[in-house]
C-alpha cells in the first residue's frame, strides 16, 4: 500500500508541477502533450527506483544474514568500490562516455570485487571479521587508484563527481532493461537462501547439524548479493545506507526470522528509496538533490537512533 | 630474546621494561630519520644524503641551505608530525573501540574534516588558511558528534564504531553534494586536498603541530596504564581503580585533536591511521595499545610513502595519499592471504 502511494507520489512530484488529470492521461491515455513526455521520463525513474531499492534491500538483508554482522552493506564488502574503480577505467582508458555504457563495466566491477572479497575473505569458511577486513582492504586500495585517475584527470573527475553520489535521474528504459535479467534472477536466488540462512544464523555447527550446506549457501548468498547490488549501483550509482538500513528496520517487527525479513525488506526499500527520491525533489526546487544524498541524511539519523535505542547485545 | 624484564632501583621502585618493544621503537625510528633525510635529498633538485646532513648541521653552502631549510625540510617535519598523530590517534582509537578497523577513517573523523575542507573550498572560495582551519574544525565538531550520540551511560565501543560509521556515511553524502555543487576547478583542488598531500607546506604548518604534539603525546602517554587496563574489560579496570570514563573522554579528546590538527595540515591521508598501529603491534609482538611503536611507526610510514610517491611519479606529481592508500590495501591485502594460510583469524 505504501510502496503504491510513494509510487504514485513519485510520478506526480517534480520540478514541473504537473496536476493529477495530466498524470492521468501520461499514464493511460496518451494526448501527445508536453506532460506526457514528464510522465514517461517519471515513469522510468520510477521503475528504476522500484528495481533498484528492492535490489539495495535484499542485498543488505542477505550481506547482514552471510556475515553475522549487523554493519554489512555493499559499501563495506567494497562492492560500490569496485564499481566506482571500473566506472572510473571505462571513462578514462576506454573514452565510454553514455550511461548506457558504464552499466556494464560497474557491473563487472561490483561482481570481480565480490568475487575477489569472497576468494580472500571466505573461500574456506569466511567468519564476519575476514569478510569484512577483505572488503575494507579492497576498498581502501581501489579508491586510491580512483584518486589517483580523478587527479591527473579532469574529464573523469567531472563524471565521477555526479556518477558518486547516486543519483536515479539518470533512468531510462534501456537501462532498466539491462539491469532487469540480473536483478530477477539474484532477488529469486536471494529469497530461496532464506531457509539455510536461517539455520546459519545459530552458528556454524548447529546449522551443519540441521542439514545446510555451508559452503553451498554461504557462495550462493554472496553471488546473489553481488549480483543483486551490482546492477543496482551499475544503474544508478552508490546509494548508501538502503541496505544497511532497511534490514534493521524489519528485523525490529519481523524478528529474526529471514523468510519474513526478505520479503518485507523487499517491498519495504524501494518505499525507503522512492520516498528519498521525492524528498529530493521537493526540497530543492527547481534543481534536485540526488537520492544518494537523501537516503544518506535520512539514513544515518535512523541508524544512530537504532544504534542507540538496541541493547548492544542484540546488534 | 627475552622480552620482558623487569629493572628494579635500590630505592625499591620497579619498571617492567619490555625488550623487544624497545629494540622496535629504536628500529623505526632510525628508519624514520634515514627516510627522513633521503627525502630531503629527492625533488628537482638531488642533493646527495651526505649533504643533506651536512646542511641539516648548519655547514651546508647557501644554496642547499635553502633548499633544505626553506623548501623540504619543514614539508619533512609536517610529514613526521602528521605521520606520527595518525599513529598515536589511530592506536588510541583503535584501543578505545576495541576493533582493529575502528580507525578515524572508518570512524568518520576524516570525512568531517573533508567537509569542512570542502566547505572552505566550494562555498566561500578560501585561501588555504582558511581550508585548514575549515578542516580542523569540522574534524573537532564531528568528533563531538560522535562522542555525544554514543554516549550512554558510558561509550562502549561498539556503539562508538556505529555511531562514527552512521556519521560518516552522513557527512560523505554533503561532501559528495558539495562536489558536484563546486566548479570543475575547484572540485579538482578538492580532491587534491582529499587524497592528502604534503606538498607546499611550510614552517607555518610545523608549528602548531609541534606544539599540539608536545603538549598531547605526554597527556596521552601519562594515561596509556589506564588504557591498558581498559583492554580487559570495564569492569575489571574499574575493579583495579581505572576511572573508566574520564579516561576514555580524555583519550578519546586528545585523538580527535591529534587527528582533526593532521588533517588540516595535511588533508586525510588514507590508511596511515589504519595499519600504523596493526604494524606495530606485529613487530613489537607485544599486547597492549603499543601507543608510542605505532607513533613512531606511522611517522616512518608517511615519509616512506612521501618519498615513493615522488620516487615513483616525479616530483608532486600525484599526493602521497595515493600511495599510502594503495599501500594500505596492499598491506591489508597480504595480511589476509598470510593469516589465512596460517589458519588464523
Amino acid at each position: 500500500m505504501l510502496l503504491v502511494l510513494v509510487a504514485v507520489a513519485s510520478i506526480a512530484i517534480g520540478a514541473k508541477g504537473l496536476s493529477v488529470q495530466q498524470v492521468w492521461h501520461g499514464l493511460f491515455e496518451d494526448t501527445g502533450t508536453y506532460g506526457d513526455v514528464v510522465v514517461a521520463d517519471r515513469l522510468s525513474r520510477t521503475v528504476l527506483g522500484l528495481l533498484a531499492g528492492a535490489a539495495l534491500g535484499l542485498s543488505g538483508a542477505v550481506l547482514q544474514a552471510l556475515t553475522r554482522n549487523p554493519l554489512a552493506d555493499p559499501g563495506l564488502l567494497g562492492i560500490n568500490a569496485g564499481a566506482s574503480a571500473a566506472v572510473v577505467t571505462a571513462i578514462t582508458f576506454f573514452g565510454v562516455t553514455s550511461i548506457s555504457g558504464y552499466v556494464w563495466f560497474a557491473f563487472v566491477g561490483a561482481a570481480a570485487v565480490g568475487a575477489l572479497v569472497w576468494f580472500l575473505g571466505g573461500s574456506r569458511g569466511a567468519t564476519p571479521v575476514r569478510l569484512a577486513l577483505a572488503g575494507t582492504a579492497i576498498s581502501a586500495a581501489l579508491y586510491g587508484y580512483l584518486q589517483a585517475v580523478m587527479i591527473t584527470d579532469d574529464q573523469a573527475l567531472n563524471k565521477m563527481r555526479f556518477w558518486t553520489v547516486g543519483s536515479l535521474s539518470s533512468a531510462n528504459n534501456s537501462t532498466i532493461l539491462q539491469v532487469l535479467p540480473f536483478l530477477a534472477a539474484g532477488s529469486l536466488l536471494a529469497l530461496t537462501l532464506a531457509r539455510p540462512l536461517n539455520a546459519m544464523e545459530m552458528g556454524d555447527d548447529t546449522a551443519r547439524a540441521l542439514g545446510a550446506n555451508l559452503n553451498r549457501t554461504r557462495a550462493l548468498a554472496m553471488l546473489s548479493a553481488t549480483v543483486l547490488c551490482g546492477a543496482a549501483t551499475a544503474a544508478c550509482g552508490p546509494i548508501v545506507f538502503v541496505g544497511l538500513m532497511v534490514p534493521h528496520i524489519v528485523r525490529s517487527f519481523t524478528g529474526p526470522d529471514l523468510r519474513w525479513i526478505l520479503p518485507y525488506a523487499t517491498i519495504l526499500s524501494p518505499v525507503l528509496l522512492l520516498g528519498s527520491d521525492v524528498i529530493g525533489r521537493m526540497v530543492a526546487r527547481p534543481a534536485e538533490l540526488q537520492v544518494g544524498i537523501v537516503t544518506a541524511l535520512i539514513g544515518g539519523p535512523v541508524f544512530i537512533f537504532l544504534v542507540r535505542r538496541r541493547r548492544t547485545a542484540q546488534l | 630474546m627475552r622480552t620482558n624484564r623487569a629493572i628494579r632501583t635500590p630505592g625499591g621502585i620497579s619498571v617492567r621494561l619490555d625488550v623487544r618493544a624497545a629494540v622496535v621503537v629504536g628500529l623505526i625510528l632510525l628508519a624514520a630519520l634515514a627516510a627522513s633525510v633521503v627525502l630531503i635529498g629527492t625533488g628537482d633538485f638531488p642533493i646527495p644524503a651526505g649533504d643533506v646532513l651536512r646542511t641539516l648541521f648548519g655547514e651546508g653552502n647557501a644554496g642547499q641551505e635553502f633548499i633544505v631549510n626553506e623548501l623540504r625540510l619543514p614539508r619533512v617535519l609536517v610529514g613526521l608530525l602528521v605521520g606520527a598523530s595518525l599513529g598515536l590517534g589511530g592506536a588510541l582509537f583503535q584501543a578505545i573501540s576495541r576493533n582493529p578497523l575502528g580507525s578515524p577513517d572508518v570512524l568518520g573523523l576524516s570525512q568531517g574534516a573533508t567537509a569542512g575542507a570542502l566547505t572552505m573550498i566550494v562555498l566561500f572560495s578560501g585561501s588555504a588558511a582558511q581550508v585548514t582551519t575549515g578542516a580542523l574544525v569540522g574534524g573537532l565538531v564531528t568528533g563531538f558528534a560522535i562522542y555525544l550520540l554514543a554516549w550512554k551511560q558510558g561509550v562502549h565501543g561498539y556503539r562508538l564504531v556505529l555511531v562514527g560509521i552512521g556519521i560518516s556515511a552522513i557527512v560523505t553524502a554533503v561532501n559528495g553534494y558539495l562536489l558536484t555543487k563546486s566548479t570543475l576547478t575547484e572540485a579538482a583542488q578538492a580532491v587534491v586536498w582529499m587524497t592528502g598531500s604534503l606538498s607546499g607546506r611550510d614552517w607555518t604548518q610545523v608549528w602548531p603541530l609541534l606544539w599540539l604534539c608536545a603538549l598531547l603525546v605526554p597527556l596521552v602517554l601519562a594515561n596509556a596504564r589506564g588504557l591498558r587496563m581498559m583492554e580487559m574489560g570495564d569492569d575489571v579496570s574499574n575493579a583495579l581503580g581505572v576511572r573508566v570514563e574520564r579516561v576514555r573522554l580524555l583519550l578519546l579528546v586528545a585523538a580527535v585533536l591529534l587527528t582533526a590538527a593532521a588533517t588540516a595540515a595535511a588533508g586525510p591521508v588514507s590508511f596511515v591511521a589504519l595499519t600504523a598501529p596493526q604494524l606495530a603491534r606485529r613487530l613489537t609482538r607485544s599486547p597492549g595499545p603499543n601507543l608510542v611503536p605505532s607513533l613512531c611507526m606511522g611517522a616512518t610510514l608517511l615519509v616512506t610513502a612521501d618519498w615513493v610517491s615522488q620516487k615513483v611519479f616525479g616530483a608532486d606529481q600525484l599526493p602521497v595519499g595515493v600511495v599510502t592508500g594503495v599501500l594500505g590495501g596492499v598491506y591489508l591485502l597480504w595480511l589476509l592471504v598470510t593469516e589465512r594460510k596460517a589458519g588464523r583469524i
